[in-house]
């Protein structure tokens, strides 16, 4: 699984874990916690690390694994951050007879990373999402709030280079 | 109270059961066999497999019998031919994402899904995947997972949860991408598995199958250079004939002893023996701790998947294990040692193979702090209960024609108390027929302690001996020593002394020990049958207390000194340390 761990470094504050651990210890003991405590831990860290999945684990006394596998389920779930520039690649019906199959794979060769994923340098993350609801302009890209639409593959990297020059 | 009972009908015919059955029992009870995939009684009830299900008068659909208890006056047929389809196309869509190599899969003939297939005269699969490779992960010293074999059941992650409370394994990710692996997808090596091996036991399919020793064993038996000795843990005596189609609780001793001295050990020795010497030094050690203020309580250091469950959960107890290496350590030891400056040959030309109803022994043979003051490991190879079978199969030996045998002597007479070894409480007994004679003499000290047999969860027992009560408590299954180990921790509950063994039952139901299919484990007390040939060969022993053994008694007379002494110590016990859980 090519995003199980992020590519990024864990830059979770003490006051982010100190929030965690309260969520924590609000739902302990109870059925059902992993749920409300995975998402308040979302919603604190923006994301769910190794590290912060382990301190749900150790904190409702759950096994990590079970943790992890909730946390892959679910795809309001993320293990990675989002990046500077969040690229989506709409898969919906009209997107993908009109090739963002091949738009997705150009962003991933050129990139190195799949979807979900995140680039070692934090710039880009990559996901592939649903029906945007510009079917007029498919096949549809969007980084951050730029929409690119009737994309070609090979229009895929001098688009990515305009970032990476920005930075 | 009393149960209330139900009354239905299963294919027409009547059966009385009590509240609460599942259909799949109650069929049972009527004399009809449901297949099931899935199910593991107790353990996995999730009605996910749906090949267990039934035609219920007024249902609006099939029902999975698994998991669908009974009500008065239900009448269910088991056999329509809308259940047939519809177990036969639930096992077509599993073989569709079923890597199918059959004929050179570790699990072969044993496989529930092939059965399954049989049974059901799958004479071709309809929507075949023809591209399916192998997904081998085997980092582990013990087990070796291919996912493509997999058909998702969850009988492994309930084992590893339930009876374990470990949960390394789980099922990961969603829909066609699920699949069973550790959290972030880590090797097995890399997380805090036990490596009991209940997961490779309750698994239906050829997905987990142990780390296979057989061809080391195999060089080393054909090496001229080599003296190869063996010892058979003490419950494989009573489960190997199970992979000979023998019953469960059959007693092979002597078959087993014949076996092995035909593959070509040079010394057919006993394990047994070795567990003598446990009880020796765990039982000094216990009184020493009494009698002197040590740490109590003392916990067993027999089961390496418990050593290893301490060490990673709760290293705060790790003062309280007994600094005793296992009865499989302790016999290479003395393998190396006495055996081999009595025979006059150099350990190092020594291969020792031990055959254990355990996975977690592969991990503990090659665990450094076992190593030796002369530089040697004291066991090179650990077999599996599974694979010694395997090895007299494929010598062509028919197993059930084998003349009983005898151990060699030198390390092969052993006590009644080693041979218990292999239940649950059987070493907490055994250790407290040797303490109770030493604090009361042999003719005044009972010898049999009942209240420690079974296969209940948690036991435990007040015994009063001279000058001190003491309170003793035996658990089995990680997920019980969890239970016993936060009560300490908590201070609701104090004991003296505790015997803690990773596998529910013991070691007759170890994760090393002869295949079952669900439909056999969900329905047989296995851990009785097999604990009570235990018990009843305990009670035709000559001796039955190890301090009574005469290998005991010529060993440590004429070369260990006295039990707990210094060359004692130096060879048969060791030091244990807290380790880590998560690898970040």
């Amino acid at each position: 699984m090519p995003n199980c761990k992020t590519a990024v470094p864990y830059r979770g504050t003490p006051e982010q874990e100190e929030r965690l651990r309260q969520v924590i210890e609000a739902h302990k003991g109870q059925p059902g916690a992993t749920m409300p405590v995975l998402q308040a831990a979302q919603e604190i860290f923006g994301y769910l690390p190794e590290e912060v999945q382990i301190m749900v684990a150790e904190g409702l006394d759950i096994p990590l694994s079970e943790i992890y596998g909730v946390a892959s389920f679910y795809s309001f779930f993320s293990l990675n951050p989002k990046g500077k520039y969040q690229i989506s690649v709409c898969l919906g019906t009209a997107c993908y007879v009109k090739g963002a199959a091949d738009v997705l794979n150009a962003v991933e060769k050129k990139l190195n990373i799949a979807p979900g994923g995140i680039t070692t340098d934090g710039l880009f993350s990559l996901d592939a999402c649903r029906c945007i609801g510009a079917c007029g302009l498919a096949p549809v890209m969007m980084i951050n709030d730029d929409v690119y639409g009737r994309l070609t593959a090979a229009q895929v990297g001098p688009i990515l280079d305009e970032y990476i020059k920005k930075g | 109270m009393e149960p209330k009972m139900v009354n239905l009908k299963i294919n027409d015919i009547p059966v009385t059961v009590p509240e609460g059955t599942t259909v799949l029992e109650a069929a049972r009870a009527a004399g009809f066999k449901i297949p099931s995939l899935c199910y593991l009684k107790d353990v996995n009830e999730i009605g996910s497999c749906r090949i267990c299900v039934v035609e219920v008068k007024g249902a609006r659909s099939l029902m999975a019998s698994c998991v669908y208890p009974v009500s008065e006056g239900m009448e269910v047929q088991t056999n329509t031919p809308k259940v047939r389809h519809s177990r036969q196309l639930s096992l077509e869509l599993i073989l569709s994402n079923h890597r199918m190599d059959c004929l050179t899969c570790a699990r072969n003939a044993h496989c529930e899904l092939r059965e399954l297939a049989a049974e059901f005269q799958i004479d071709a699969v309809r929507y075949a995947n023809d591209l399916m490779v192998p997904q081998i992960e085997a980092s582990a010293l013990h087990l070796v997972r291919d996912n493509s074999k997999c058909i998702l059941c969850r009988r492994c992650t309930a084992a590893c949860r339930k009876y374990q409370s470990v949960g390394v394994i789980g099922p990961n990710d969603r829909g066609f991408m699920t699949h069973i692996g550790s959290a972030f997808d880590r090797d097995l090596a890399e997380v805090d598995c036990v490596s009991c091996g209940q997961c490779l036991v309750a698994c239906p399919t050829g997905a987990l199958s142990e780390q296979d020793s057989i061809p080391e064993v195999m060089a080393a038996l054909h090496d001229p250079t080599k003296h190869v000795v063996v010892g058979p843990a003490p419950s494989v005596r009573v489960t190997l004939g199970e992979c000979f189609d023998m019953p469960i609780g059959t007693n092979v001793e002597g078959k087993m002893v014949s076996a092995l001295r035909r593959l070509g050990f040079d010394k057919v020795f006993d394990v047994d023996t070795a567990a003598d010497f446990t009880i020796m030094e765990e039982g000094t050690e216990f009184l020493e701790r009494l009698q002197n203020g040590g740490t109590l309580p003392m916990i067993t250091s027999c089961s390496p998947g418990w050593i290893r469950f301490c060490e990673q959960h709760y290293p705060e107890f790790i003062p309280s294990l007994s600094s005793c290496k296992s009865p499989q350590q302790m016999f290479g030891a003395l393998v190396k040692s006495y055996y081999a400056s009595t025979a006059g040959i150099d350990p190092k030309d020594i291969y020792v193979v031990s055959i254990m109803p355990c996975t977690a022994k592969k991990y503990e043979v090659k665990r450094e702090e076992q190593r030796m003051a002369n530089g040697c490991m004291p066991v090179d190879a650990s077999l599996t209960t599974r694979e010694l079978a395997r090895m007299i199969t494929q010598a062509g030996m028919m197993f059930d024609h084998l003349p009983d045998g005898e151990f060699d002597p030198m390390l092969g007479i052993s006590t009644g108390a080693s041979v218990i070894f292999g239940a649950t409480g059987g070493v907490m007994e055994a250790a407290l027929r040797t303490v109770a004679a030493k604090l009361m003499g042999d003719a005044d000290a009972p010898l049999e302690f009942h209240e420690v047999r079974g296969i209940k969860d948690i036991k435990e027992a007040t015994y009063e001996l001279p000058g001190r009560t003491v309170k003793v408590c035996v658990a089995s299954g990680l997920a019980n020593a969890k239970i016993v180990l936060d009560g300490l921790k908590s201070g609701e509950l104090h004991y003296d002394f505790i015997e803690f063994m990773a596998c529910p039952g013991g070691c007759v139901n170890g994760g090393g020990q002869p295949l079952h299919a669900s439909s056999v484990r969900s329905f047989t007390d296995m851990r009785t049958l097999r604990a009570q040939a235990l018990y009843k060969q305990d009670e035709n022993m000559p001796h039955r207390r190890s301090h009574e053994s005469p290998v005991v008694k010529e060993v440590y007379e004429t070369y260990l000194g006295e039990p707990g002494g210094h060359k004692a110590h130096e060879l048969l016990h060791c030091t244990y340390v807290p380790q880590t859980r998560y690898r970040t």
